[in-house]
């Protein structure tokens, strides 16, 4: 066990099941007692009653083995009893935790991490350390100590033979540690290909429209299909190790007899042994057969758990980088008072910067709209309010606080985002629009949806109780949006962030929304990311964006006669000679 | 859970996972189903398992030869010994049994590797089969199953049956055998003895029963509660921004915990449901070693067998109850693995809505630029809703149309239809004069191909995903696809230009740069008929343009579909369709129609209102 340092990491999730482990141990000690004596009630039998011919003494010693056997199937019962709650509880704890603790993480680490790789991790790895905590770990405890017990009975039989048994412990050792190292490179990539081969489903399945749109099914089957051949062969060749592992382990009890049986005949053959002596020996060497033939499985089952262990702990050794701060402040009364003082981002493992020196104030009350063409870092900064990322260098000011130092939930609470793409969960209508505010009353709910023109929520077929997201009712692009933008406003944030919130309604529905959304956006401090110039209406100020950089803040009337480069990112000039439509304006 | 079909709108999420329980008549079809997708799974490698199977014959053999020598060592080796007499005998058996020991060591490792390589080719087979099936299942069971199921079906359910082929055959192999070889040479040994012995039989078979009912039901749960766990979990790595940004961490984890504690649950009834099938079989083997050793002395006794034939029996019996446990064990896996297997073979047994014309009756679209006709079209995305209702429509070859109307009017409906993303429940889509249900799918995709508002991007460089239009692209043609939607530029200066990785889902890039990429990649599958559904919604107005231009040249000599809530993309529509309520209600040139009162001037006059 000596390499195993990731398996050992488990141990506090073993804790509650201390006592349920202690039991299935000494549980397996007694049931492999009552095991252990069954033979030596045959050997009284053979030696006794049969030997001298007495019937009588048959009937009782015959009971006295039922009775063994009785007792050593209900410990067995119990053993298997408590095992199947403790394995099992002690999985889906780790589980819990697995699964929080990638809710603390970043959007940095889930940026990079495939979920197909964390789910396996989640499921397939979690449950080969189940495996191992409910089986292996008890029986190598148990394994070890009875056969340490059978070479102390046997030592008491007859010594010579005893040595002879116990010589079994040199080969066993050489060949598990010359398997393990092995094994264990073997395991690591079986398991990582297993979460390869997983993302390829998850991302076959999330992406199915696409794939269909390009009749590209048989691309991705193939891709898919070479994924698995190299599982395979890998999982063949950790069945060929295996093999040759398990046939030579294998073959240690039965050299062991045979030594056994030498020895034993030519002990007997002197008198120094009876016949019966070597009788009740040799069951007692039987019951080594399995604890030495399992200790293949075991080792190579500790193996992969080891492995399986280390691709958790890698995740739980990832930390939740945006967390409080100690010292942190819950935000309480905020006026919504915006400042960001030399903002630079670089999104992790990125050299270039996505944004740089920006320097913005924006009042309480006041509407923002960032301008800027695709890839100026509109979004980025709309990420960084909420802290869904850092920033790298200078700092975001609300109400006087760095944001860093404010508490997650309080800073959260205050703040509420509708991201470009509009995330929607399996769950009602109701509870993904009151996903930030569990709390909010039916009235705040109906302004929201009044405000985002998402009055049809109420024409589905269970209204706001229908089911949407991925395992609901399918919705349109624009009614999708629509409730991403009543969740934004739902809570009346004090800083409301909207990227690009209008970009897949209709015209008509655009305005509506604006004439709307504007009363709404009086009460707050507002940053609102947008390429149309009809949603610049609801903006008092502007900040135009370039390559990550601030070019210039301003009211739209100023920069659009100022800057012809403004006017061409919003689109508001058409080269001349074309009919256009918006020229009616 | 497929089959019957779930006769519940299944976008009630749940209704479909309530058909847990299934009994009698449903019970037994589905498992003549799930044991028709095993043998299908096993034939081809049936010549090899018969050969496998004389391996085990062998194996098991040499492992009985094992107490057989040691009795002959005590009953003949031992007595010359004991009269000073030569240890021949003695040194043969031993001899005979090293012999039989390497030959077990030897078989054993051939059993590993060859059940091994099997086991993994059957898996291999079964994923890509699967996967296979629900590509090319439509997107309307897609819809109705979720990705999460998906996933959950060709994973935890494919790993369980991988658990039953990786130590599930073994023991059904050896166990078996052993039990049938230790039997015959019982009663070679002593037929009485062996008589008693055998008693246990009817006891172990009523057990088995008992336990295969009950565990049959608590790994049905099993499976079921592992999909909802994957599902959640899916669910919330996908939308992590959303889940953060509004702190939904804390509902999250007590789903989470819900669904987990469900499926810890069914996994400890399954385990006590073993428990209980496991000691009782080792109960019963000690009731029969017990009988056997009385009934056995009264006859040593009698003088009607030796010891040595007792000792012997009492080892065997002892080898007889052992596998027991693994066969005990097997059920186990084996019950765990059919709960998959209910579930694989029904998703191999959904058909594709939208199916493959008979091999017969396959039509191929003429090349050239191809007119489009809807013919009397009806469709509803349930039964109760119609979207459309006997549509009529003509394009005629290279035409450009813009679809506008407002949301829910049906215009994607339309696109989709066309994209035979769906069948119309009536009337029929025709594309060159061929009817779309009669066009082999590798020929309508390379015909047709539409961009949707959501940009999907896999893991993988831009260059990857804009390759994604045409696999065998060279990174050139790559790379003046993107020039030609006017993103050379960009992405050019991402990074690592376009070989910079997108992230989970394009994560990295802006939600214009993913639509970009689309673009880039319709531009280069280079298909007849181009179908925009509000494919530029996030573009800024620059990128727009440049789209717009790009466009004005492919499309010359294409049919195009084009739906935007922005008319300024009817720049390049050649004729406008105004949608509403599933039926079209203005058809014209775009000049033509602002001239007419009607919905599309009234459009018109809001948009030109919108830009102030």
């Amino acid at each position: 066990m000596g390499q195993s340092r990731a398996l050992w990491r488990v141990r506090p999730y073993l804790r509650p099941y201390v006592r349920q482990l202690t039991t299935m141990v000494a549980v397996s000690f007694a049931a492999i007692g009552a095991g252990l004596t069954v033979p030596l009630v045959i050997r009284r039998i053979v030696d006794g009653p049969i030997a001298r011919g007495d019937r009588g003494a048959v009937l009782p010693l015959a009971l006295l083995v039922l009775l063994l056997g009785m007792i050593e199937t209900g410990l067995a019962f119990t053993r298997r009893w408590i095992q199947g709650g403790a394995a099992n509880g002690f999985e889906r704890r780790l589980r819990d935790d697995f699964y929080a603790h990638l809710q603390s993480l970043p959007a940095s680490f889930h940026d990079k991490w495939q979920s197909g790789q964390l789910l396996s991790r989640a499921m397939a790895d979690l449950s080969v350390i189940r495996r191992f905590v409910g089986f292996g770990l008890v029986f190598l405890i148990v394994n070890t100590v009875t056969f340490l017990l059978v070479i102390g009975l046997l030592f008491r039989l007859y010594a010579p033979l005893a040595l002879v048994t116990a010589c079994s412990i040199f080969p066993l050792a050489i060949l598990t540690s010359r398997f393990k190292p092995r094994y264990r490179a073997l395991s690591r990539r079986v398991q990582q290909q297993q979460g390869d081969l997983t993302t390829l489903a998850e991302e076959a399945a999330t992406g199915i429209r696409v794939i269909k749109a390009f009749g590209r099914a048989p691309l991705v089957a193939d891709q898919y299909a070479a994924s698995a051949a190299r599982l395979r062969t890998s999982a063949i060749e950790g069945a060929n190790l295996r093999a040759t592992f398990w046939s030579l382990i294998d073959l240690v009890p039965n050299l062991t007899l045979i030594g056994v049986l030498v020895v034993g005949a030519l002990a007997v053959g002197r008198g120094s042994l009876s016949l019966g002596g070597l009788v009740a020996f040799i069951s007692l060497v039987l019951m080594l057969v399995w604890p030495m033939e399992s200790l293949g499985n075991i080792v190579a089952n500790a193996r992969e758990a080891d492995v399986a262990a280390g691709r958790i702990f890698e995740v739980f050794d990832t930390a939740a980088e945006i967390a409080d701060r100690p010292g942190a402040v819950a935000l309480v009364g905020s006026s919504g008072h915006l400042r960001l003082e030399g903002v630079g981002f670089r999104y992790p493992g990125s050299d270039a910067w996505a944004l740089r020196g920006v320097d913005l104030e924006i009042e309480p009350g006041e509407t923002m709209a960032l301008v800027g063409t695709t890839g100026s870092g509109k979004s980025s900064l709309l990420n960084l309010v909420p802290r869904l990322y850092d920033v790298s260098e200078g700092r975001i000011v609300l109400d006087g606080h760095d944001i860093r130092d404010l508490t997650l939930p309080s800073l959260r609470r205050a703040v509420a985002v509708a991201f470009d793409d509009p995330l929607l969960f399996s769950a009602s209508v109701r509870e993904n629009l009151l996903l930030g505010w569990p709390d909010a009353t039916d009235e705040d709910l109906e302004v929201a949806v009044a405000t985002a023109q998402a009055q049809f929520v109420h024409e589905l077929p269970w209204g706001l109780d229908t089911r949407v997201g991925e395992q609901g009712l399918s919705l349109s692009g624009g009614q999708r949006q629509r409730l991403a933008l009543a969740r934004a406003i739902v809570g009346r944030p004090t800083v409301l962030l909207l990227d690009d919130p209008l970009s897949s309604l209709d015209v008509h529905t655009e305005a509506l929304v604006e004439r709307a959304l504007s009363q709404v956006l009086g009460s707050s401090t507002a940053v609102v990311a947008v390429h149309r110039p009809s949603t610049l209406a609801l903006a008092d100020r502007v900040a135009w964006f370039e390559g990550g950089g601030l070019e210039a803040v301003g009211t739209h009337a100023e920069l659009a006669a100022s800057s012809a480069e403004y006017r061409a990112v919003l689109g508001l000039d058409r080269p001349a000679g074309g009919r256009r439509t918006e020229e009616v304006a | 859970m497929t089959t019957p079909p779930a006769p519940a709108p299944a976008w009630r999420g749940v209704a479909a996972e309530t058909l847990e329980d299934a009994r009698g008549g449903l019970a037994a079809f589905l498992r003549a189903r799930s044991r028709r997708l095993l043998g299908s799974l096993l034939t081809p490698h049936r010549r090899t398992i018969y050969w496998l199977a004389v391996v085990v014959i062998l194996q098991t053999v040499a492992a009985m030869v094992g107490p057989y020598l040691v009795k002959v060592g005590i009953d003949r080796g031992i007595p010359p010994l004991t009269r000073g007499g030569s240890a021949r005998t003695l040194y043969l058996v031993v001899a005979a049994y090293l012999a039989a020991a390497l030959a077990q060591a030897f078989l054993t490792a051939v059993f590993v590797r060859t059940a091994g390589r099997i086991g993994q080719d059957v898996l291999y087979d079964l994923r890509t089969r699967l996967f296979a099936h629900f590509q090319g299942l439509s997107l309307s069971f897609h819809e109705r199953y979720t990705s999460g199921r998906v996933i959950a079906r060709l994973t935890s359910d494919v790993e369980a049956i991988g658990e039953l082929l990786d130590t599930g055959v073994n023991q059904l192999v050896t166990s078996v055998l052993t039990l049938v070889s230790t039997i015959i040479v019982m009663f070679v040994l002593d037929v009485p003895l062996a008589l008693v012995g055998l008693g246990a039989f009817p006891l172990l078979c009523g057990l088995t029963v008992w336990f295969r009912r009950h565990s049959s039901r608590t790994y049905r749960e099993g499976r079921a509660a592992v999909a909802l766990v994957i599902v959640q979990f899916v669910e919330t790595l996908g939308g992590m921004r959303a889940v953060q940004a509004f702190r939904r961490e804390a509902r999250n984890q007590a789903i989470f915990a819900e669904v987990n504690d469900r499926y810890a649950r069914a996994n400890i009834r399954s385990a006590r449901l073993a428990a209980v099938f496991g000691p009782g079989t080792r109960l019963i083997g000690s009731v029969t070693v017990a009988v056997t050793l009385l009934v056995g002395a009264h006859r040593v006794i009698d003088g009607a067998t030796t010891v040595g034939v007792l000792a012997a029996l009492l080892l065997y019996l002892r080898r007889f109850f052992e596998p027991m446990q693994d066969l005990a064990q097997f059920f186990n896996t084996f019950q765990s693995a059919a709960a998959a297997l209910e579930k694989l073979s029904g998703v191999l047994e959904e058909e594709p809505a939208v199916a493959d014309p008979e091999p017969g009756s396959a039509a191929s679209p003429p090349a050239g630029a191809l007119d489009v006709r809807f013919e009397h079209v009806s469709f509803g995305y349930r039964p109760d809703r119609p979207v459309l209702a006997g549509l009529d429509l003509t394009i005629p070859a290279g035409q450009t149309v813009a679809l506008v109307g407002e949301t829910g009017a049906g215009k994607s409906t339309i696109a989709r239809l066309l994209a035979r993303f769906y069948d119309p429940t009536e009337g029929r889509v025709l594309l060159g004069d061929v009817d779309l249900r009669r066009l082999t799918d590798p020929d309508l995709r390379a015909a047709v191909v539409m961009v949707t508002q959501e940009a999907y991007l896999f893991t993988g460089s831009v260059a990857e995903n804009i390759g994604f239009g045409r696999p065998d692209a060279t990174r050139a043609e790559i790379e003046a696809a993107a020039g030609a939607v006017g993103a050379h530029r960009l992405f050019a200066g991402l990074p690592e230009g376009y070989d910079t990785v997108v992230g989970k889902r394009g994560g990295r890039l802006s939600s214009g740069q993913r639509q970009l990429v689309a673009f880039a990649r319709a531009f280069l599958a280079e298909p007849q008929v181009l179908i925009l559904d509000e494919a530029s919604s996030s573009l800024d107005a620059p990128h727009e343009r440049l789209v717009q231009d790009a466009l004005r040249t492919l499309l010359a000599g294409r049919t195009a579909v084009i739906i935007a809530h922005r008319l300024s993309t009817l720049d390049i529509a050649d004729r406008v369709l105004v949608v509403d309520g599933g039926r079209i209600v203005q058809d014209g040139a775009p000049a033509e129609l602002r001239t007419v009162a009607g919905a599309f001037r009234s459009l018109n006059e809001e948009w030109a209102e919108s830009l102030g």
